[in-house]
This record gives structure tokens, sequence and C-alpha cells, in this order.
């Protein structure tokens, strides 16, 4: 059976819908009361369609990997990471936590303003990506940007003051909370319009296949797409899944599946809630991971990641996570049960990882009490630094709208090209 | 007749917009000036995408029948067998999903030329168009240009009812990031599209379905290969004195025509191609209005918010001593395009109209 969750009252009813799917890994039916979460138990499920195995088996790679990995890597009881990788991962994930709650403070204290949607509790899902990727690897997101571009390197100050409005931010305050762009590390927007960045990072994977293709460079990058579960009801999202496999481009599709879309369940709002489903459909694989788990998260983002670099094409990854915080602070979060909120806040990934991290002996509870600390000094400081910075002068509106306001016509000396008599000699630049 | 206009040439009688215009006729009467080159629009634009492909391995063309169909329009015929399937690309019909695509492909580098069959079907893709690649460069603070190229007909053609017929040019111009522009002759189209495909910003390329077979005489310099026209500057068709038409794409070929019956009357009328409409050529606008002190804009899209609008606010902005009659705005009808021909050709602008206008600033008629 494969329900990948279900949140409370649906149980009985999801359930019966999916009775007669196949699966590897079957996990017993549960009926159980109405408070029980299958998605707790599930670690990895992962379904490659029986369909396309008898078609054109020779275009499509059946995916097998991850389920292998895991499976053989339990009973040897060897450790998931490093200490190092332990401690990174850890770092990461605090500081996006920290970061979020001082945007929170900070809004309320007038300091931001605008539409701010914060991360708290997905922090697996950016962190168990991102740290798997390349600089000159692309990430796009969606309105709630922040952690993925902390994560994916943009400095804390740059962000902070980018939420500040101020012109050391990283769009020198023209972008916003919605609309992170860096472009020395590759992180490609931050689109408040839902399903936008699909498409956008599909051209970015479009682009590493045709560097290497067309252009002869070396190029393995891949692109990382975040998006919602609201998201996977929109046209876009279907167009770019069937072109990326069409095309077998480099992208993974990951959707953080939080259950809510503002204040629109997802069962609510969609025929057949397990996306990793529609993965097959299209013929990628689709995978179903636990998002609050962040080690299980990164196992199966590197199989996605190296499949990408191979070569191999997309794949869609559905991470089952949980927003501790409204849909936006403007959102007064009423229509979700504390039930539900109490059971996925006791599945916190940072406790989750700091257990593991303790138990394993990866690290003691002074290295993780000196990270926190370390990365409460650095959110501090960002405020500081944002709260020091000065506003964009008034030139600055009229920036930036072209890249060349006089267009290509106009040669650098500031006359026509084509009023130029050596312009048929070929003396033109281009 | 040959004999005659070039004995009229070495004369020095004729001026040179006679000269063009006289050429003109003989062009509409299908039969070739001596010494001089023609092409039509489709092969223009044909030219211009191949010769920007091989210049720069970054530029290539994504739409839907664009590689083994030849193009809807046969606009990029032969490019799939020259470039081959990684440069010329076959879309499915996902409008939103490949406009997306060439948007994200020219965030990370490459050069897209995006063809929508007509720019009726751009409307799907409009939130690419506009939020991701207009507004990017100034998101990102300089960070992330587009340099893409949305081309395809746009407005009118013949016959294909209210869904296929919408002029876009207004809507498209009023956005801040975005250059449009709409050629008229194949030395625009030529000229245009290749400063569009090297410019380092999104540029909406408004071409005419009606256009594409016509030919027009073409000279040595554009048929150059670094040959490039200036975007956001407008040209001037016919000089004249009394009144000034300014429009842009198919209409230019109407004002034209309207210009030479005008003249027949004794008014001179000055007939400006826009070429680009955003950003918009103000001051050779300008500058001819306080020549002629009158002012008739035509454009095929509908009236309300059109781009004759924004002229007429410019130039009473700026002009308004100059001027000695109101402005003058020829536009389509205000209803969605019928389909019954002779309802169709009431709705859109004639050359009639256009003389009309005309003798209206002129203060010639009622």
């Amino acid at each position: 059976m494969a329900t990948a969750f279900s949140p409370t009252k649906l149980t009985a009813t999801v359930s019966s819908l999916h009775g007669s799917q196949e699966n590897r890994l079957s996990l017993p039916i549960r009926l159980a009361p109405p408070s029980s979460f299958l998605g707790s138990t599930r670690s990895l499920s992962l379904h490659s369609s029986p369909k396309l195995n008898h078609v054109n088996v020779s275009r499509r790679s059946p995916v097998v990997g991850v389920q292998e990995v895991v499976k053989q890597k339990k009973p040897t009881n060897s450790l998931l990471i490093t200490k190092e990788e332990g401690l990174e991962l850890y770092e990461d994930m605090i500081l996006g936590r920290s970061f979020e709650d001082m945007c929170a403070q900070m809004y309320y204290r007038g300091k931001m303003f605008g539409f701010v949607h914060l991360y708290n509790g997905q922090e697996a899902v950016s962190t168990g990506f991102i740290k798997l990727l390349t600089k000159t690897d692309s990430v796009v997101s969606t309105y709630r940007d922040h952690v993925h571009a902390l994560s994916k390197g943009v400095s804390a100050r740059a962000v902070m003051s980018e939420l500040f409005g101020k012109v050391t931010g990283c769009c020198r305050g023209q972008g916003g909370s919605m609309h992170m762009f860096s472009k020395e590390h590759n992180m490609l927007g931050g689109f408040a319009f839902i399903g936008e960045g699909i498409p956008v990072a599909t051209g970015a994977a479009f682009t590493s296949k045709y560097k290497r293709e067309v252009l002869k460079q070396n190029c393995e990058d891949v692109t990382v797409a975040f998006f919602g579960d609201g998201t996977c009801n929109n046209g876009q999202f279907y167009e770019c899944l069937n072109m990326a496999a069409l095309w077998k481009l480099p992208i993974i599709f990951v959707v953080e599946n939080n259950l809510w879309a503002i204040g629109m369940s997802h069962l609510r709002a969609t025929s057949d809630p397990e996306i990793w489903k529609k993965g097959p459909a299209f013929g990628m694989p689709g995978v179903h991971v636990d998002g609050m788990d962040v080690l299980k998260v990164r196992d199966v983002a590197k199989e996605a990641v190296t499949r990408a670099r191979r070569g191999e094409g997309p794949t869609l990854v559905e991470c089952e996570t949980y927003r501790f915080r409204g849909h936006s602070l403007a959102d007064p979060d009423e229509l979700r049960d504390a039930a539900e909120k109490a059971k996925y806040a006791a599945r916190d990934p940072i406790t989750a990882l700091k257990k593991y991290l303790t138990e394993n002996k990866l690290a003691n509870e002074a290295e993780l009490k000196s990270i926190e600390k370390k990365i409460d000094e650095l959110v501090e400081e960002a405020v500081e630094f944002a709260d020091a910075s000065p506003q964009p002068g008034r030139s600055q509106l009229l920036e930036n709208v072209f890249a060349d306001p006089k267009g290509f016509g106009i040669g650098p000396d500031g006359r026509y090209r084509c009023e130029d008599p050596k312009f048929t000699e070929g003396t033109a630049q281009v | 007749m040959l004999g005659i206009l070039r004995q009229k040439a070495v004369d020095g009688a004729l001026s040179a917009s006679t000269f063009r215009r006289t050429r003109s006729a003989l062009v509409s009467a299908r039969s070739y000036a001596a010494g001089s080159k023609e092409m039509t629009v489709r092969d223009a634009l044909n030219s211009a995408i191949d010769e920007e492909m091989s210049a720069d391995p970054k530029v290539f063309v994504m739409g839907e029948e664009v590689g083994q169909y030849q193009g809807a329009y046969k606009i990029t015929k032969g490019l799939l067998e020259k470039y081959g399937p990684e440069r010329v690309y076959d879309t499915p019909i996902t409008e939103a999903g490949f406009t997306g695509i060439g948007v994200g492909a020219a965030y990370a580098g490459l050069k897209p030329v995006v063809e929508f069959m007509t720019f009726n079907f751009s409307m799907q893709a409009i939130d690419h168009i506009i939020n991701s690649a207009a507004k990017s460069n100034y998101m990102s603070a300089g960070q992330i240009n587009v340099p893409i190229v949305f081309r395809g007909p746009n407005g009118a053609a013949a016959g294909v009812g209210a869904q296929h017929s919408q002029c876009y040019a207004a809507w498209y111009a009023s956005v801040p990031g975005l250059k449009v522009l709409t050629p008229y002759s194949a030395e625009d189209a030529r000229g245009l599209l290749k400063a569009a495909i090297r410019d380092p910003d999104p540029v909406v390329f408004l071409e005419n379905e009606l256009l594409y077979g016509e030919s027009f005489p073409i000279s040595e310099e554009a048929l150059d290969s670094s040959f490039c026209l200036p975007i956001g500057k407008a040209k001037i068709e016919r000089e004249g004195k009394d009144v000034t038409i300014t429009t842009f794409s198919k209409m230019v070929g109407f004002a034209l025509k309207a210009a030479e019956k005008l003249a027949e009357e004794g008014i001179s009328a000055e007939v400006i191609n826009l070429r680009s409409i955003r950003p918009l050529d103000r001051a050779t606008i300008n500058a001819s209005v306080r020549k002629t002190s009158r002012l008739v804009t035509v454009e095929e899209g509908f009236p309300q918010h059109g781009v004759c609008a924004e002229i007429c606010a410019s130039v009473v902005e700026e002009s308004f001593s100059y001027l000695d009659a109101p402005v003058e705005r020829i536009a389509g009808a205000d209803v969605p395009m019928p389909y019954a021909a002779n309802l169709e050709r009431l709705a859109l602008p004639q050359v009639e109209d256009i003389v009309r206008a005309a003798k209206r600033a002129c203060y010639r008629s009622k």
C-alpha cells in the first residue's frame, strides 16, 4: 500500500483508495485510530511504474539503487555520515532555524515588511539536498527561499540586508524576501508565482545539457527545483515533468509536501494526493522520503543527483515535511489541527539529527552547543549589519531595468552602428 | 517605363522619396527594379536567424513546429537540417513550460529564440515573459540578465477569428524591462531581429503574418552578416511637411499608400515607421510633429490604452504648443475580431480611414 501519509480523520479513506497498488516496500495497512500518522513509519518508498519496464526499456533505467543501498546499510549498522558531514548538516539546519526565528522577531519589530514566508520545520529538505551540490549547480526555489539561499552559500548578512531592503542585500534591496537571486552561488530565485520556478529550473538544466552536447564544454551541473504540494496541481509542473523526461535533463524536482497550501489542505485540493506517483507517469522515477529526517533525504538526494550527473535524466522526489509556522507571517494559521502540529513538532529534524549524532558518538553536547552559539552570533551580527546598512540611493530606482539600455544597435562610442561606414567591413563588435 | 525612371533620376528632378515610391509601385506590379535586390520578409527573418546561429553557438531556436515542419509559417525553414536537433527544438504544445525553459536557459547563459505560433498563444506564457524575463535584471540588481527573444506573428491575419487576431504591442510595451520591436520591411526584419538576438535583454519581436510574403528592396549593407538596426530608433519612411503619420508593422504600408493619396490632394504627409515600441522613439516623433504641427497615429490593435494613446500623450506633453490641430488616433475597432470578411475589413484601419484622419487634422474635411 503506497500512501505516503495521512493527517487526522482521513486515514481510512486514503488507504481504501490505494489498496491495490504494488510496492516493493509493502507496509501493513494501518486502519488505526485517526490520530496515527502513517508517514512517521515510512522511510522510503520507491516506485518505478511496471508499465514502463515493458516499453522502451533501453530508454529508461529502472531506479533501484537507493532502496538497495538503504537496505544494505541497515544490516551492517554502518553510519550514514562522517563526523564532519554530521556537523556540517547540523550547522546548516541550525542556521536555517535561527535565521527564520530572527526574521519573525524582526518582522514584528517592523524592520522587515511585506510578505515573509518562513521555513521552520523544513530544514532537512534544504540541507539534505543543497549540501550535496557544488557551487556551479543551480537551485531554484519559491517565495519560501531564505533557507535555500543560505544553504546554497549566500551569506546571512546578504540575506538579512535584502530582507531589510538595504543596499547591501544580495539583490541590493530590489528583490526582497521572495526574490533571492545570487549569480555567484547560482541561486536562480526566488519566485512568487506558484510553479513559476519549475520551468526556469528546467531551463537551467537544459543549459547544462546544451553546454555539454553543443558547446562541448565539460559541464556536469545539475539543477534542483524546490516547490510545494500546491504546485503539484499546476499545469507548468506537468509540462516540465514531460519535457525534462523527454529530453533527459539533469534536474531534480523536489516537492516539499508540507500538506498545506496556505489554508488549503493537500487532500482537499488533489485528486490523487501521492505526488511521487506522478513521476513514473512521465517516465521518471518517483521517490517518497521522510522529509523530517535529513539523513534519509540526503540519501535519496545522493542517488538523484548522481543519476542526473550521469545523464540519466530527472527524478521526482516527494519529501513529506511540515512547516511549524503559518504560510507567512501574516497567516493566522487557524485551520491546522493542534494535534497535527504537535505530532510533527515531535519529529523536528534538528532534534532528530542531534539525537543521531549524540547516540552514535559522532559529536557531544558541547560541540553541538558551540555550533548553536556560533550561529546565534552569526545571525545577531547579520542583523546588526543589516541595521547599520544604508537604504538604496534614489538613483537606484531607475537602474538595472535593462542590461543594455541602448540596445545592441548602438556602438560603444554612442553612435549607431549602422551609420559607421566601416560597419559592413565586419569590424563591428558582436 | 524603366527607361523613363532612369531618365528622371538622371535629371535629378525626383526626390529620394518619390524614387522610392515609384520603385515600390514597380514592386507591387510584380516586376523587379533593375540593379536592386529584393527579399521577402520571410527570407529576411530566416537569414537573420541563420546568420546569428552560425555566429554564436549559444543561440538556439525553440517553439512549436520550428524543426521538422520547417516552421508554422516557414520562417525557420532549413534550420533543422543545417544546425541539427540540438539547436532547433520542436516542443510539445506547452507554451508556459517551454517559455519558462527558454527563460531559465537564458538565466544560465544561453541565447534562446522562442517562437510563438502566434502571439495570442503567448498569453499562456505571459507570466514567464513578464515576471521571470522582464523583471529579473531589476529584481536581481543586475546579476541576472535574460538575453532571450520571443518572436512570432502578431495582430490580425485574414479571417482567423477573434482568438487569433489580437495585437499585443500595447500590452508588452507597457512593461519595463522588455524591449518591443515591430518590423515592417525586409530590412527592418533583418536588422531588428539580428539586433534583438544580440541584445542582452528580453525582446518581444512582433512580426505580421500578412507581411511575411511581401517583397521589399534590400540594400547591400542590409545583406551583410553584421548588419544591425538600432533598437529604439524610428525610421522616417517618407518625408513631408503638413502632417505626421506614425505607425508600425503592416499599417506602415497602408500609411504610405495614404500618403500618396494625400499628395494628390496637396497634403504632404510624413510617415514614421516606429520600428521600436519600447523604447519608443519620442524624440523623432516629437521633432516631426514640431515640424508639421499635426499628428495622426495609426495602429491595428484595440484603441483603449493602445500604442497610439501613448504617442498622443507624449506629443501633448512635450509639443503641445506646436500643435495646430487635435491629435488623431486611428486604431482597430473596439470589438473582438469578427470572422466575416466584410466585418473584418470594417474592424481594421484601412487606407481611407488614414486619409480621412489626415484631412481632418488639416481641417480639410468635416
